[in-house]
């Protein structure tokens, strides 16, 4: 399945700051056909760093989707069945409007001049992007991570918008835990020199700073587990100590590159408003009260939560279904064993698929044709 | 393809004969909780032949997998704690097959499933079956029969009962029955039930 990504625009959008983005373009990816009725659309929305192309190879270099494994004919979310979209956040730097993008009123990049956005403004956009295919009503919205907190607002914000939700590993709130590792990264990318507030597309991007934030990311992804089996001790192309601080062990070796890769991908603006999103996240809007968020909805819902996930514990799933089940919902759950950590959304995905499957056609069926 | 899902095999309802009970008892269309509902069989059957609002509590993940693979709602939880999250009256039926001699808290558990629904059906395997009696009384321990397959350092069974020892819960708490159906295999049972029936099925009505 070779996709290419298109790019849709909308003359402007109101953000939850107050500020208006105008105009803004969305970058995004479809793959299988909508029916007849319109009834068999189902949104992917990525986490953190992820981007539109969702699946297949990319026209342009091959390139695998970010959920390959989980998107395409015969997959948990069936392409020969149902319509799946995927599009690049707001704020991204994967074709969707973000800091590095030119801001029409000075023809520079906005740089640290864009506004602060919210996960309810992804969201907002997207819910725009839906309408414009014609949709107006999703079988499913379906994300892990970050992707599983703007899985939770469309429920949230558009109820009427959507069937069932599967949001996977994540939370309804973002956690002290999880905001400290975003301000890391955060401060580690402001002080890079480079960086110079923000003020370096003409110039080098702050590859250091960027490249540290996404090591300490990379920590978290992954389990005590996971490492150990991945890497344990092993040194890397050696056989004994350097005495020095050149790379001694593979986990040091693999911590770099991933963040060296990184840089060439990732814009450090876009990591600085992104993870400002996520903190910001907070279903209950600080009052502590989820139930009342969630009081309208007759959303169908599958959560998902991985056994050895640190990052977004399976506690926090948990909160989410024990709130649903006040209400009467109509919630599954399965907290599902595994040894990957956070990661395991991405990798682990045989049990992950039958958990989908089976709810995405129980959803489905539902359906009536018009 | 990582995506590979192995059909697990459909367990028959007619090798539990307290099911097919069970679900005549379940009017159409009415909202069902099973509590321990194992892969979701009685779940899905009723959801398709009685469309009912279907929900189930299943402990063990291996098997959520399976009930959530079949279509059917189910939380994984504790049945000892996951009641407590119910409004009241939140189902018509509540149903635990199976299973209240695995529960930590028996009492609690029948009274939540009183006030989660307004009707509960309870079946459990019976203790004073006389082939448990014999075995008891002949071999001198922990019987192991048909019923109770398990060695005593094994066995989910944590409390014995047998029906005579059901009925005087329900009188001495204020459970009303409504009915009570009492199985040997897949025949119905009227005679001396409680040293006669290896299998009852209890419905309780509104508590009074």
């Amino acid at each position: 399945m070779v996709v290419e990504t298109q790019i849709a625009q909308f003359d402007s959008i109101a953000l939850d700051s107050g500020a208006t983005l105008m105009p803004v373009e969305i970058a995004y990816e479809a793959y299988g056909r909508l029916n007849a009725e319109k009834s068999n659309g189902i949104l992917i929305t990525h986490a953190f760093t992820g981007d539109a192309h969702a699946a297949g190879v990319s026209h342009d270099g091959g390139k695998p989707g970010w959920w390959d494994n989980m998107i395409g004919p015969g997959k948990a979310f069936d392409t020969d069945r149902y319509f799946v979209i995927c599009s690049n956040v707001l704020g991204g730097c994967q074709g969707t409007t973000g800091p590095a993008s030119i801001n029409p009123a000075t023809g520079k990049p906005y740089a640290m001049s864009f506004p602060v956005i919210t996960i309810r403004d992804m969201v907002r956009l997207q819910r725009m992007l839906v309408l414009s295919l014609g949709i107006t009503r999703l079988l499913a919205v379906a994300g892990g991570s970050m992707g599983g907190m703007q899985a939770l607002e469309w429920a949230v914000s558009y109820p009427e918008m959507l069937l069932s939700c599967i949001p996977v590993a994540t939370t309804w709130r973002h956690s002290a835990q999880q905001i400290a590792f975003n301000e890391v990264g955060r401060q580690s990318i402001m002080a890079d020199p480079d960086w110079n507030q923000g003020e370096y597309y003409d110039t080098k991007p702050p590859a250091r700073g960027l490249a540290v934030a996404r090591m300490v990311g990379h920590i978290t992804y992954m389990s005590d587990e996971s490492m150990r089996e991945k890497f344990g001790r092993r040194l890397r192309e050696k056989d004994k100590f350097g005495f020095d601080f050149g790379v001694d062990f593979e986990v040091e070796s693999y911590l770099r590159y991933r963040g060296s890769q990184f840089v060439s991908r990732f814009d450090a603006n876009s990591y600085l408003y992104i993870t400002k999103a996520e903190d910001y996240f907070d279903l209950a809007n600080g009052t502590g009260a989820l139930a009342d968020a969630f009081r309208t909805v007759q959303t169908r819902f599958l959560v998902i939560s991985f056994t050895s996930d640190w990052l977004y514990p399976s506690y926090q799933s948990q909160e989410i279904v024990r709130v649903l089940r006040r209400l009467n919902g109509d919630v599954a759950y399965c907290d599902l064993p595994s040894n990957y950590g956070h990661d395991a959304f991405l990798v682990d995905v045989a049990e992950q698929t039958e958990l989908v499957r089976g709810f995405l056609a129980s959803t489905a069926r539902t359906v009536r044709p018009a | 393809m990582s995506g590979t899902v192995i059909e697990s095999p459909r367990v028959s309802l007619e090798e539990r004969p307290d099911f097919s009970v069970i679900t005549q008892i379940i009017e159409p269309a009415t909202r069902v909780l099973d509590l321990g509902c194992g892969e979701g069989e009685v779940l899905a059957w009723l959801v398709e032949n009685k469309h009912v609002l279907a929900r189930g509590v299943e402990i063990s993940p291996s098997l959520v997998r399976k009930a959530i693979a079949r279509g059917v709602s189910v939380y994984q939880g504790d049945i000892d704690e996951g009641l407590a999250d119910y409004p009241d009256g939140a189902f018509d039926y509540v149903i635990l097959s199976q299973t209240l001699q695995e529960t930590r808290s028996p009492l609690e558990v029948v009274s939540e499933m009183l006030r989660v629904g307004r009707r509960a059906i309870i079946s459990f395997p019976n203790f004073g079956h006389w082939n448990v009696r014999w075995s008891m009384l002949f071999t001198g321990q922990a019987p192991k029969t048909k019923l109770f397959p398990y060695d005593w350092y094994n066995s989910p069974n944590i409390h014995f009962l047998s029906i005579q020892d059901f009925e005087n819960l329900c009188e001495q708490h204020g459970f009303p029955i409504e009915k009570r159906y009492f199985l040997a295999g897949s025949s119905r049972i009227r005679m001396l039930p409680n040293l006669m029936a290896q299998t009852a099925v209890f419905l309780l009505g509104p508590k009074r």
